[in-house]
């Protein structure tokens, strides 16, 4: 494993930033610390020699669970819209996300 | 005898004889709410109308329908999908938010006529180990107030600690329902990974995240787990292997039981007064024929690391879905551990990052999972303490982040290795409660009740 256990305080903003979180500076240099000793504290993970050994990404030992593709009864148009304030002509009303340049 | 502190098995029989009403049933679990829940604040939502109103119809039908919970108050933790119902996690994101929908699990206590008497309190996300990461204000431990109730499921706890339900449903991602269960001496059940269907639940890290109860008997779990568990073609991790008739068999003795006690779970770490408590529940099983042999899981000392690598990786891509373009607000009103576990999965996900953290982590997973496969096969069941320490002061670790992962040391194992654990209460020190598990091999649920169930006679 690389050093990676300090964070710098550019790379807690570029990962909020990846996130889409806004931190106050702040708020940067509270989790600078704690995401630090924490990532310091997973270290400990270097110590295992797992050069053979298979991850785990889930353990149910399942696979390829399909089902019919048959068309289902679904939420109604008025259930989808429910959860928002803003609709138009039975589509969801949302600011612009992409700029034009 | 007060209604609120009967057993679910209690009440069905008094129910039937008519020996009280579902209406008055209501009512005691109401009175306990509106007296303790200003204080204990257990409950985010409480379903009065709504649950007094099914009430009335299950006492008309109960001696003409045949359903195992009906007319029974349970607590749903605010997690769960209600439809009609506000469900927001305990976070401000989800503050107005109605499903259209029902969690399956919720849904399937509706059909057996379980009445959902309101959503409980949780760390916010289920972000937590204390109940204070909440963003609707924190939940206090029943048994003293100064002190947490522990987490995430700390209100469905409380409340069951409080008497203001008969059963109550939690989420189990990393010690989520025992801890809490622990720390308000009630028992509790995090069954096998795709037990219970997790569909409707918000999701925390799906590749852990497991449908569990609260309970005040052995049966009771037994009795939810029966309502709840089995396939569910909306989530593909939930088997079609049949689910046993776990109460039938409660009482049942596996001849020749071995339990292990594995010495990484009663090292350095452990609080000797919690320790000394947990001692004396193993000799009162030995007392029974029960053989203890102690055994070792080698790798229990990287499950914590490994865990907050996997599970703050899966919240943050789960997390990702908030936009608060469809519903709920948008991502500024994320709060101080939200943020935290976004950032570290992240960047413990991110370009450069991915192979020395999450592939790691990944892979040590895999030996955590081959050394509980190793000790069963020379145990039947584990038995360890559930947390290291007694229940701490509100305020206490608040502060730092590590030192409260810390607390689900002897818990996040189950989890990664996808095995059911029962947390049992061994009763009190300094007038707080002490709490142990059994845990057992995927789909043991059967054993872990029996053997709980003949602790149960004990005490």
């Amino acid at each position: 494993m690389k050093k990676i256990s300090n964070l710098t305080e550019q790379e807690v903003k570029h990962v909020a930033k990846l996130a889409k979180l806004n931190l106050t500076p702040q708020e940067v240099k509270k989790f600078q610390e704690q995401l630090s000793e924490v990532l310091t504290y997973i270290e400990i993970l270097k110590e295992v020699k797992t050069e053979k050994v298979e991850p785990t990404s889930q353990v149910t030992s399942l696979e390829n669970i399909f089902r019919k593709d048959q068309d289902q009864a679904s939420l109604s148009q008025k259930e989808v819209l429910s959860g928002t304030k803003e609709t138009h002509q039975g589509f969801f009303k949302i600011k612009r996300i992409l700029n034009n340049d | 005898m007060e209604l609120t502190q009967l057993s679910i098995s209690q009440v069905q029989t008094g129910l039937k004889k008519k020996k009280f009403s579902s209406v008055e049933l209501v009512n005691s679990s109401l009175e306990k709410i509106k007296k303790n829940n200003p204080k204990i604040n257990a409950f985010l939502t409480v379903c009065e109308k709504e649950a007094l109103v099914e009430a009335a119809q299950a006492d008309k039908e109960i001696n003409k329908i045949d359903k195992p919970l009906l007319g029974i108050p349970i607590a749903v933790k605010d997690i769960f999908c209600t439809k009609g119902i506000r469900t927001t996690a305990a976070a401000k994101v989800l503050e107005n938010y109605i499903p259209v929908y029902d969690a399956t699990a919720v849904k399937k206590l509706k059909e057996a006529g379980a009445i959902i008497i309101g959503k409980t309190n949780l760390d916010a996300w289920a972000h937590g180990s204390s109940g204070e990461n909440s963003d609707f204000g924190p939940t206090q431990n029943p048994w003293n107030e100064n002190y947490v109730p522990g987490g995430s499921s700390s209100g469905s706890a409380a409340a069951m600690a409080a008497q203001m339900a008969f059963g109550a449903l939690g989420t189990d991602t990393g010690g989520s329902i025992r801890l809490p269960a622990s720390f308000c001496g009630v028992l509790g059940l995090k069954p096998t990974y795709g037990r219970i269907s997790r569909y409707g639940v918000i999701a925390m890290a799906s590749s852990l995240d497991t449908v569990g109860c609260f309970g005040k008997e052995v049966r009771d779990l037994a009795i939810l787990l029966e309502v709840m568990a089995g396939h569910d073609e909306y989530d593909a991790t939930t088997p079609k292997q049949a689910v046993p008739n776990y109460q039938q068999n409660l009482d049942k003795k596996k001849p020749k039981l071995k339990i292990g006690l594995p010495k990484e779970y009663f090292s350095q770490g452990l609080e000797k007064k919690v320790e000394e408590k947990i001692r004396e529940a193993i000799k009162k099983l030995e007392k029974q024929g029960i053989e203890m042999i102690e055994v070792s899981l080698p790798h229990t000392p990287y499950a914590l690391a490994v865990y907050y690598l996997i599970q703050p990786s899966e919240v943050s891509s789960n997390l990702a879905r908030y936009d608060g373009l469809r519903y709920g607000f948008d991502r500024t009103f994320f709060s101080d551990e939200a943020k935290r576990r976004i950032m570290l999965g992240t960047y413990a996900l991110s370009a450069g990052y991915y192979e020395a953290y999450y592939l790691k982590a990944m892979k040590v997973r895999t030996l955590i999972k081959k050394d509980f496969e190793e000790a069963f096969k020379k145990v039947d069941l584990l038995l360890t303490p559930v947390s290291p320490t007694l229940p701490f002061k509100i305020g206490e670790k608040i502060a730092d982040p590590l030192k409260m992962y810390l607390s689900d040391i002897y818990t996040v194992t189950a989890n990664l290795a996808g095995i059911p654990g029962l947390a049992i209460p061994a009763g009190l020190v300094d007038g707080l409660p002490v709490g142990f598990q059994f845990l057992g091999p995927q789909f043991s649920e059967e054993l872990l009740f029996q053997v709980a169930y003949q602790y149960e006679q004990l005490v």
